[in-house]
């Protein structure tokens, strides 16, 4: 794969993003993506002209309504489909193809490998990416302890419960320390308490290694709770509606008034249009 | 109308009852119901119905050219056993549908890789099977013997010609079957290829494919024993079909009965030990099959 920088793209991006930190280049560099797919009979634009920068350390969340493309882009970001327009570049590079180095961790249950252990899980793409069996075993079980899972090491996916396998899936992830944790709705098929737990635990993970995430949600409190910046997205097509920096953590434990301030803020934010644009509800005169 | 609803108040019981105030939590079954829950002990025991009402019905019959007893076609059976033909005949059986079992398998394998990494391949397959799958591997006998003359070579190509389209079939429907979340998995840790197809797609399918190799095993054994019916014997050392069939020439119903009960016993070893062991080890632990 031949390098692809010949634009200086790095340093264009860290020019023209205002507040961003002009020392720093973005770890991902979404510019003017837009994304398109085929269904059978319908071509539907998911995303329009989509801009955004993620950082390293960042928990960049995409929150928007359903229909708003963000898991689209997260799958286009992960190398899944490629946008018709604009580029996505990692550390600099553009973005052709899933890899390693973005590892997914998806909303359904369904993504452990159901004839793998959970230690064989988390080492199976260690060791597809060439680590020897004793140092991918360290670090699968380095990481599976840090989702407090060491007692189920050896339990095959089946035997868990879904909050067991997205830790699982998590600590799969991190275990590659990837460049960025792409996670498209990984709770959202959780019940709340469990939710709950797992976004504590997640923030918790953070505090500890500091990885770059980028979190797909249609939750607005888990957005708020779990990100450092929110990007919000309008539906049909998915374009940037406005991009905002979360409360401090121990502003949002801490304050339920500017919590709800500035809920309130993003779902006004999000719904705006909503009066103006009827739904496609045919009109009857 | 009544809007006003009492305030209850909150409770908090005091103690939680321990263990001893429930009598039982947990509680073994009683030994019968422990053995009668192997689906072994079952199985025998339906075996031993059939082979009891069989002896009845032969008795009552009071034919034996027609319909042996259990009892006689059991002593021909170790007759033959002790006397080395029977187990001799067998070997050359398996033998052969080993050989043509396993080609036909690589020949499938072959098939739905070409299938699943290229449209075209698609079709092929799609094609082929729907040409081929109906077709009686016994058909194609007497053209095999043409080609290949009497010998192994013939039985293996019309044993390929049965195994091949089922397990292909089943494979690739199989394949076809695995889910988005769990390919997109596989190409995230950057798996490509035969990796890819080895690594993800064999075992994601694995319920499918067993289904196809165990349909497979079926045709083969049927398919074999009716081609040595038909073409008997090469070069000395027929099969479990021909031995079955010289017994028929020389009257020995019992013999023939024997036969036949060689291919069920095979038969049933096959399904209940080496498939159910496979499916213990495979899709049964990894929670995929129930």
């Amino acid at each position: 794969m031949a390098s692809v920088t010949e634009q200086g793209a790095p340093a264009r991006a860290a020019s023209d993003v205002a507040g961003a930190p002009a020392a720093q280049t973005p770890l991902v560099d979404v510019r003017g993506v837009t994304l398109q797919y085929k269904t059978k009979d319908h071509l539907v634009t998911a995303t329009f002209r989509v801009d955004f920068q993620v950082f390293r350390s960042e928990r960049f969340i995409l929150l928007g309504p359903s229909g708003c493309g963000k898991s689209t882009l997260l799958k286009a970001v992960g190398g899944y489909l490629q946008p018709t327009e604009g580029e996505i570049r990692l550390k600099g590079e553009v973005v052709q193809r899933p890899g390693p180095d973005r590892m997914m961790v998806f909303q359904e249950f369904d993504q452990l490998l159901p004839w793998k252990t959970v230690k064989d899980n988390v080492m199976f793409p260690l060791r597809a990416t060439g680590l020897s069996r004793k140092v991918a075993e360290q670090k699968a079980m380095h990481y599976i302890a840090k989702v407090n899972l060491t007692n189920f090491a050896e339990s095959l996916p089946h035997t868990l419960s879904g909050g067991m396998k997205q830790r699982v899936a998590i600590a799969r992830g991190m275990a590659m320390e990837p460049d960025v944790l792409l996670m498209d709705e990984p709770f959202a098929a959780l019940d709340a308490l469990t939710r709950r737990k797992m976004q504590d635990e997640l923030l918790a993970l953070w505090d500890d290694t500091k990885f770059t995430v980028l979190f797909v949600t249609h939750s607005i409190p888990e957005a708020i709770k779990i990100g450092s910046r929110i990007l919000l997205l309008t539906p049909h097509p998915g374009q940037v509606k406005a991009e905002i920096n979360s409360l401090p953590r121990d502003t949002a434990d801490g304050d339920p008034e500017a919590l709800q301030e500035l809920e309130r803020r993003i779902h006004g934010m999000l719904f705006a249009d909503a009066v103006e644009e009827p739904v496609q509800e045919p009109q009857h005169e | 109308m009544n809007e006003m609803v009492a305030v209850r108040p909150e409770r908090y019981p005091e103690h939680l009852a321990d263990s001893s105030a429930f009598g039982i939590v947990e509680k073994p079954l009683s030994t019968w119901e422990r053995i009668f829950n192997q689906g072994a002990v079952r199985k025998t025991l339906l075996l031993l119905v059939l082979a009891v009402a069989w002896e009845l019905y032969a008795r009552w019959l009071n034919n034996p050219l027609l319909f042996p007893t259990f009892s006689a076609m059991l002593e021909a059976f170790f007759d033959a056993l002790r006397s080395g033909v029977l187990p001799a005949r067998a070997w050359v059986s398996i033998k052969v549908l080993l050989m043509g079992y396993a080609a036909g398998i690589f020949f499938a394998a072959l098939l739905t890789i070409v299938a699943i990494t290229t449209r075209v391949g698609t079709d092929l397959l799609e094609l082929l099977t729907s040409m081929f799958n109906p077709l009686p591997a016994i058909a194609l006998l007497p053209l095999a013997l043409i080609w290949f003359g009497l010998g192994n070579g013939s039985l293996v190509f019309v044993l390929i010609h049965s195994v091949l389209w089922a397990v292909a079939l089943n494979t690739h429907s199989g394949f076809l079957s695995v889910s988005t979340t769990m390919r997109m998995v596989g190409r995230n840790y950057g798996l490509s290829g035969l990796r890819y197809v080895g690594q993800i797609l064999i075992p994601a399918a694995f319920p499918s494919i067993l289904t196809g190799l165990k349909i497979g095993w079926a045709f083969a054994w049927r398919t074999l024993i009716a081609a040595e019916l038909v073409f008997g014997v090469s070069s000395g050392s027929g099969g479990l079909g021909w031995f079955i069939y010289e017994n028929k020439n020389q009257l020995e119903i019992p013999s023939v009965f024997a036969g036949l009960f060689t291919v069920i016993l095979i038969g049933l070893a096959v399904e209940n030990v080496v498939f159910r062991t496979l499916e213990a080890k495979t899709v049964r632990r990894w929670g995929m099959q129930s």
